[in-house]
């Protein structure tokens, strides 16, 4: 941990000077246009506190949107419909929703494809190609026909997260489930144990490795579905409605306020999904 | 005394890409019962391929097989023989005593009797008091002296052991052979044993088994004249090097006309 801490903060560090540089540069034409027409001379102090203050900057710099972040987590109230706690909620629980969903179906997917060989043999290549389908183009149509069935709000999005998130969970748990060796399969042989016993004594335990792996992929993926959901649906509210929203005013501090709370989400989701994969590998001696 | 497993004209043959393998050929055996057989051999003998033949783990092409008087199959539906690997195979996720716990859970085993059982079976291959630890706070040995008992739980009559101590290195393989010929006294189990040491097949068995390969084939087979009770240092009596000689010829024998 502490040796990690100096390289991290040297990164970051240079970050924050990259998107300061950048701020300067890509808002500068912004601040010469207004000087030429007022007929004002720029110095440099002028152009540094210009470009880091525009009220719709081309990129807002980093103290901006902390700024716009704090204001509307912190002194906001929950309830308000300014309120980023608020539209990460909306998205929250569509992602996970869309997450148990997605996670379901990879299992027992997985589940039939290594028991069916009938399955085995054709599922597996649906499965690909539904990944293989633009998710921006099959969104729409999944909130259209949903809504024509009579369900909207949460469960639509939960749907396209439930797409885009049982994938890893298929492929992951296929091959977790399959990673048993032959020999202790032949243990299992030996000992006239059924395919269900084989399947909770061996199998399973085995996959859990490759679970949580899946699991994390599949997390991330939910959360991007959950956004994507939410942008060409005229959404009132969540992240992508944020975004959505944004990019029609021009509010490109909100854009990147809405941006870095979808990534702080989804750091946190992964990382606890990467804290439950530590205690039960932990716990099963598997670390 | 009854044979325990009777082989007649045993053949099996893989088919492959290349064409076929023969891995075995008109193999003809009794084992009797308390009897503790070895195969010795090069790869590619067959004795690994005997050994599965029996557990119905492979299927032979031509010649018939009994074991107990059963089908392999039906014997191992039985629960007839307990199988050791080469490797310990023991599930990291379960504690020593949850391994050796795995079969009986299986087989059906009430709760009380399973805990009782795996008392015994460890005290028998001496790792009482580690019940409760993982497989990797073990050591090699000891893994495979687990896996041995996990084999022994639930106490079939036949013990299949495919080169249990062939990765340990030589001072854990004389102290492991030298338990198991106690634990083989003790339970008076008939065991058939795949070896590739000369020294291990003739120290413990009461009858050896020379195969040579392409195809597999029994070249010789030879009743030990060495007592039932055997120190480690019988192994420089002239009994001991006599039989050693001729198991050596017979390999020899199988290895010259390939």
């Amino acid at each position: 941990m502490r040796q990690s801490f100096v390289p991290v903060v040297t990164v970051v560090g240079f970050l924050f000077v990259l998107w300061y540089a950048a701020a300067v540069w890509l808002n500068a034409p912004w601040t010469y246009d207004k000087a030429t027409r007022s007929g004002e001379e720029i110095t440099f102090s002028v152009l540094l506190s210009d470009t880091w203050s525009q009220e719709k900057p081309k990129l807002p710099a980093p103290h901006q949107v902390a700024v716009e972040l704090w204001q509307t987590t912190v002194e906001k109230k929950i309830t308000s419909k300014r309120s980023l706690i608020y539209h990460s909620w909306v998205t929250l629980s569509a992602t996970l929703l869309g997450f148990v969903l997605g996670t379901g179906l990879g299992v027992l997917l997985a589940v039939g494809i290594v028991f069916n060989r009938v399955m085995d043999m054709s599922v597996m290549p649906w499965v690909i190609a539904s990944q293989t389908i633009p998710i921006l183009a099959i969104a729409p149509m999944i909130i259209v026909v949903l809504n024509a069935v009579g369900i909207s709000g949460l469960l639509p999005k939960a749907m396209i997260s439930m797409y885009l998130s049982f994938f890893p969970v298929v492929v992951g748990m296929v091959k977790g489930l399959r990673s048993p060796e032959a020999m202790q399969l032949d243990q299992m042989r030996t000992w006239y144990a059924s395919r269900t016993q084989t399947f909770w004594k061996l199998r399973l335990p085995a996959s859990m490795p490759y679970f949580f792996t899946s699991l994390k992929i599949a997390m991330a993926a939910s959360l991007v579905g959950a956004i994507v959901g939410e942008l060409p649906t005229g959404a009132v509210a969540g992240l992508g409605a944020r975004l959505l929203a944004g990019s029609y005013y021009g509010q490109t501090i909100q854009i990147w306020s809405a941006l870095i709370m979808a990534a702080v989400l989804a750091a946190a989701l992964v990382g606890f999904i990467g804290l439950l994969q530590r205690a039960t590998l932990k716990r099963m001696g598997m670390v | 005394m009854s044979a325990v497993i009777s082989a007649r004209d045993l053949d099996l043959t893989f088919q492959t890409n290349d064409g076929p393998i023969h891995a075995l050929k008109g193999v003809s055996l009794d084992i009797t019962k308390g009897e503790f057989v070895s195969f010795i051999g090069p790869s590619g003998c067959g004795k690994t391929t005997f050994l599965r033949v029996m557990a119905d783990l492979e299927q032979p092409t031509g010649g018939t097989i009994a074991v107990n008087g059963m089908t392999p199959e039906e014997a191992r539906k039985q629960r007839a023989y307990g199988y050791v690997f080469q490797a310990a195979g023991l599930y990291p996720w379960r504690t020593i005593g949850g391994n050796i716990r795995l079969p009986l859970e299986i087989m059906g085993v009430p709760k009380a009797e399973q805990a009782e059982r795996v008392a015994r079976v460890l005290d028998l291959v001496e790792l009482s008091g580690f019940e409760k630890k993982f497989p990797w706070q073990l050591s090699g040995g000891m893994q495979q002296r687990a896996s041995i008992a996990r084999a022994l739980s639930f106490d079939a009559d036949i013990l299949l052991m495919d080169e249990p101590f062939g990765a340990l290195d030589e001072i854990v393989r004389d102290h492991l052979n030298e338990q198991l010929l106690r634990l083989w006294d003790r339970t008076g189990k008939t065991i058939a044993f795949v070896t590739h040491s000369i020294p291990e097949a003739v120290y413990l068995s009461t009858k050896i088994v020379v195969m040579s390969p392409r195809p597999g084939r029994i070249s010789d087979v030879i009743e030990s004249p060495l007592p039932r009770e055997r120190p480690l240092d019988i192994r420089d009596t002239p009994e001991f090097l006599e039989v050693a000689h001729r198991v050596r010829e017979g390999l020899r024998a199988g290895h010259a006309d390939t």
